[in-house]
């Protein structure tokens, strides 16, 4: 009997598993395999210069590959080839420099122009500045004066135990999305707080790190409205994964009405920091704000993951003095990835977190520090 | 007995016996067959962690590692994979032939070779160790970017101080194989006649030597800046995160090639004997291979266009990543001449640098796309990367190491390995790898970030299949070991010359070679050199 060559056997074994493979749940059916499109003038170009070097590069692919496989065919002792002895010629090593180096400069005119319009970030119609922490995204609208804290949506984080497929969106849903007026250019200014990020929506055509104590730029100009998801790129932790990006573009007139309405939201929450409130109220809040802002480090139990993120529960600060709590929380820890949340958190909503972190976990503290105690120390830190 | 004498006694006799000539031994073959066996065992630990990255990777949700471990594993994953198997692979390598490819007797400088090698398991047992301190291993990624790393535990120096044991080791082995390759060899073999994989190994030595005391610097610099109070790196203390990142990559893209010259070197040993037609274009060859070592040190920015470059800094990058197109692309078409008209057979190594030519051209092909600068705006960071990387790295570096070890075992061991299991070893990688790393493309270009643990729904499908072909992948090597372990117990006698087409000192040493070679100079014809 004809024995199986290793390659007969293998090429019967790459059917199997691709049928394997095709029989997969067709819930998560999506074989993507190329670069969006995209939605601004700048993506188009970008997809259309990858598309223009990807098939240079299977051009060339084809012809190398080509003679080589015609060599193998053709100059095999098998089907008595003899070897020649040549070793050298002077006109296809010539040949073989300079055609690469023509084709290279072809591709680098485009790559140039494109990169030169990409840079340009002149004539903006509009600035927001996106500061990036460990993780969530903050979006300032300097000429609107509305600000957004965007982070991942709650139905993400509960499905990531449990089954991803039954949430939309999964990972890529944020709880405040953010708007962009379409065709209008919006000037991005990025910077992160604690470690570096990047931002990263595949339709808007380009990506940009977030670092600190820098402040760079990106353009963007979207045509068509609808939704557009991206992801942080750059390694920033333990929830790299987990730090979605939601732009919304809209028509000017519904990118007005949001404005509005956040400046309306915004107003309410300097509203409440005047009035003082019950314990329970601030505990519920409490523990909103400790679910989005502290979880994700100090962990749902409040026990934190030992050699990294300090418990709180029976924690020296969290049972210790009320003001050594509250500069920490605020002014953050310098050199470890317990940042300073004064200028993230509202007063109400430091006060809350407060309050819950020294009374929940057992911490029974009793303490209940109102909003006015952190305005209070906000303006002993400025010297005001 | 004086010292000096038992010294003396040693260079006519057979090694030791008992474990402790591993430990004191100075013979370069032995120091070579160190290096080979550490770095297959580190190749199995970073694969191990591999395989537990596509454990988790297999579907969306975390379901076999949370996010911290996650970091760690492909961290080290990386780490240990670069300077724990492919580096002392080449280095083991270079042990074992080059002084049998000039004609010397041993390497240039024994005892320095001893330390080299010794100096390893100490560093990786600082570097794996950190697994089971509080707080785990480090967790930034390979490229350790403050101030991400400085969140890092006491982790950080147990990195640091690994990473300077590395680096003492590679230098002090790398100063070693130039002075061997340039004061050792036998009195007729000119540089010029020397086999590629010494040439090729000479420019890597120097690379190392410019290339490890950047690194060495850098990590120094991120352990007063955790521990000691210094602002090298901190913007908030006056310093610039950034440049870390040109420091590092100032040694990383160099550090590429480091791990990529010795492949082209063995590679172009290989495809030679089994085309039974000389290399064609051996000079241009050697050219090519010094100008990209020159190159590679003016492209490092490449790694951080999205860092916030002046347009004239991306331009330039972007036009030198470019250039190195065109040496890497002369070698490419050298080795497919040299197959031209030649009278080729297919044995095991020579399918597996077949198989290098083909699948390091596609890595080179994304690299060349990854250099155009607007649209490595969207590849950079996601999983496209990864899949450039791996092509050149496993199916490049790995492929070429495992092409060697079939290539050259038979001379090392006496005995053939069985040619039937050996093409099985091929196939079983060749298609497994594909199918691992291929839709690794597709799943970068649809957007999938890379070094995330958990992943939207839409990118299930393509990292099933990678998951799938990732476990082919790992089982297949344990093949590898089995051919490896039955070589070396026995197996039909190898010749000398164990292969028609082979040219070069070491075939005409016995195989195996006796303990001591060449301790008379060798003639070397041209015959001999070229083929
Ligand atoms: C990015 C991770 C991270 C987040 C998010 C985070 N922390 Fe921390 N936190 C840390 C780290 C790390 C420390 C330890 C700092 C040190 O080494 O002194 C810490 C310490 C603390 C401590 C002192 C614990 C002790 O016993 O030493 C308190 C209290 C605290 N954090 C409160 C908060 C609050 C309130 C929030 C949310 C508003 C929060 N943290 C969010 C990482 C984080
Ligand atoms: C068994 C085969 C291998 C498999 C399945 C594998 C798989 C992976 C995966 C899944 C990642 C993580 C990507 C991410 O999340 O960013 C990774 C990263 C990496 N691998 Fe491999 N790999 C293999 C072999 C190798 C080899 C042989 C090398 C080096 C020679 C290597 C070098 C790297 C590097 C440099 C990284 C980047 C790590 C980082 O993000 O810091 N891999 N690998
Ligand atoms: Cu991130
Ligand atoms: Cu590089």
């Amino acid at each position: 009997m004809h024995r199986r060559t290793p390659g007969q056997a293998m090429s019967s074994g790459i059917a199997a598993l691709t049928a394997l493979v095709l029989a997969s749940p067709s819930a998560f059916a999506a074989w993507d395999l190329n670069l969006p499109v995209g939605v601004t003038p700048i993506s188009r170009i970008v997809y259309d210069l990858h598309m223009l070097i990807l098939w240079i590069c299977v051009a060339i692919g084809i012809v190398v590959f080509g003679v080589m496989f015609i060599s193998i065919m053709r100059h095999r002792k098998a089907v008595g080839a003899q070897a020649a002895r040549f070793h050298h010629s002077t006109f296809a090593e010539i040949a073989w420099t300079v055609i690469p180096i023509v084709i290279l400069v072809t591709m680098a005119v485009p790559a140039t122009t494109t990169l030169i319009k990409m840079e340009d970030t002149t004539d903006a119609d509009l600035t927001v500045k996106v500061t990036a922490y460990q993780w969530m995204w903050k979006y300032e609208y300097i000429e609107d004066g509305v600000t957004v804290y965007s982070t991942l949506a709650p139905s993400s984080r509960q499905a990531i135990y449990e089954d991803p497929t039954k949430v939309e969106n999964y990972l890529l849903e944020v709880d405040n999305p953010i708007v962009f007026p379409v065709d209008r250019k919006v000037r991005l200014l990025l910077t992160a707080d604690d470690v570096i990020h990047a931002w990263w929506v595949p339709e808007l055509g380009q990506k940009k790190d977030a670092i600190p104590g820098f402040i760079n730029e990106m353009w963007t100009l979207i045509k068509e409205p609808g939704v557009y998801r991206g992801q942080c790129a750059e390694l920033c932790g333990k929830d790299h994964g987990f730090m979605p990006i939601v732009v919304r573009a809209a028509s000017e007139d519904e990118y007005r009405a949001w404005v509005a309405e956040r400046k309306m939201a915004q107003a309410e929450q300097a509203a409440l920091a005047m009035h003082s409130w019950e314990k329970t109220e601030l505990m519920a809040l409490g523990e909103k704000v400790y679910v989005t802002a502290c979880a994700t480090c100090h962990q749902l139990d409040g026990d934190g993951i030992a050699g990294a993120f300090p418990s709180i529960r029976g924690s020296e600060v969290a049972t210790g003095g009320l003001q050594d709590h509250l500069k920490l929380v605020m002014d953050g820890r310098a050199g470890t990835a317990m940042r300073a949340f004064g200028a993230q958190l509202s007063d109400v909503e430091l006060a809350a977190v407060v309050t819950y972190q020294r009374n929940a976990f057992g911490n029974a503290t009793g303490d209940v520090v109102q909003p006015a105690v952190i305005s209070a120390a906000r303006n002993l830190n400025t010297g005001g | 007995m004086s010292t000096s004498y038992g010294a003396h006694a040693d260079d006519h006799h057979g090694p030791e016996p008992g474990l402790l000539r591993w430990l004191f031994t100075t013979n370069h073959k032995d120091i070579g067959t160190l290096y080979l066996w550490f770095a297959l065992i580190m190749f199995f630990v970073g694969g191990f962690l591999a395989m537990g990255i596509r454990a988790e990777l297999f579907m969306p949700g975390l379901q076999v590692m949370d996010p911290h471990l996650f970091n760690q594993f492909t961290t080290m994953h990386a780490l240990i994979m670069i300077f724990g198997a492919v580096m002392p692979a080449f280095v083991g390598f270079a042990n074992w032939l080059v002084p049998m490819m000039v004609g010397a007797p041993d390497m240039a400088l024994p005892r320095l070779n001893n330390w080299s090698f010794w100096i390893l398991p100490f560093a990786f047992t600082l570097l794996i160790g950190t697994f089971f301190l509080p707080g785990g291993a480090p967790a930034a990624g390979w490229t350790i970017y403050p101030p991400l790393v400085l969140q890092g535990g006491a982790n950080v120096a147990f990195m640091v101080f690994a990473i300077h044991m590395m680096g003492i080791s590679s230098i002090m082995g790398a100063i070693n194989i130039i002075v061997t390759i340039l004061n050792m060899r036998a009195p007729e073999m000119t540089l010029l006649r020397m086999p590629l994989f010494v040439w090729t190994w000479l420019i890597t030595a120097f690379l190392l030597i410019a290339a490890m005391p950047v690194l060495a610097g850098a990590v120094t610099m991120l352990l007063t800046d955790k521990f000691f109070g210094t602002s090298f790196f901190n913007a908030a203390g006056g310093g610039d995160p950034v440049m870390f990142q040109h420091v590092f990559w100032f040694f990383g893209h160099p550090e590429v090639y480091i791990l990529i010259l010795p492949a082209f070197g063995i590679v172009s040993q290989i495809i030679p004997t089994f085309a039974r037609k000389p290399l064609f274009g051996y000079e241009s060859m050697v050219y090519a291979t010094a100008s990209i070592a020159f190159i590679s040190f003016i492209v490092w920015a490449h790694h951080m266009f999205t860092v916030g470059m002046p347009l004239s800094g991306e331009l330039f990058f972007m036009y030198t990543t470019m250039l190195i197109a065109v040496p890497t692309g002369v070698k490419v078409f050298n080795w497919i001449a040299t197959m031209w008209r030649g009278a080729m057979t297919f044995e095991t190594p020579m399918l597996w640098a077949i198989a290098f030519v083909v699948l390091f051209t596609i890595g080179g092909f994304s690299g060349l796309m990854l250099a155009i600068t607007p649209v490595d705006f969207q590849y950079h960071d996601t999983y496209f990367v990864v899949a450039h990387f791996h092509y050149v790295l496993v199916t490049g570096a790995i492929f070429a190491i495992i092409a060697g070890v079939y290539y050259w075992l038979p001379k090392w061991t006496g005995h053939m390995y069985n040619e039937r299991l050996g093409k099985w070893h091929f196939w079983l990688s060749t298609v497994s790898v594909n199918v691992l790393f291929f839709p690794q493309h597709f799943l970068g270009l649809a957007g999938m970030p890379r070094r995330i643990p958990d992943y939207a729904v839409q990118f299930t499908d393509w990292n099933m299949v990678s998951s799938i072909g990732g476990f082919a992948f790992g089982l297949s090597q344990l093949l590898f070991v089995y051919i490896l372990v039955q070589t070396i117990r026995g197996g039909e006698r190898a010749a000398d010359r164990v292969w028609e087409g082979a040219h070069g000192l070491e075939w005409t040493v016995a195989s195996p070679p006796p303990y001591h070679t060449f301790e008379k100079p060798p003639r070397v014809t041209e015959a001999e050199a070229h083929g």
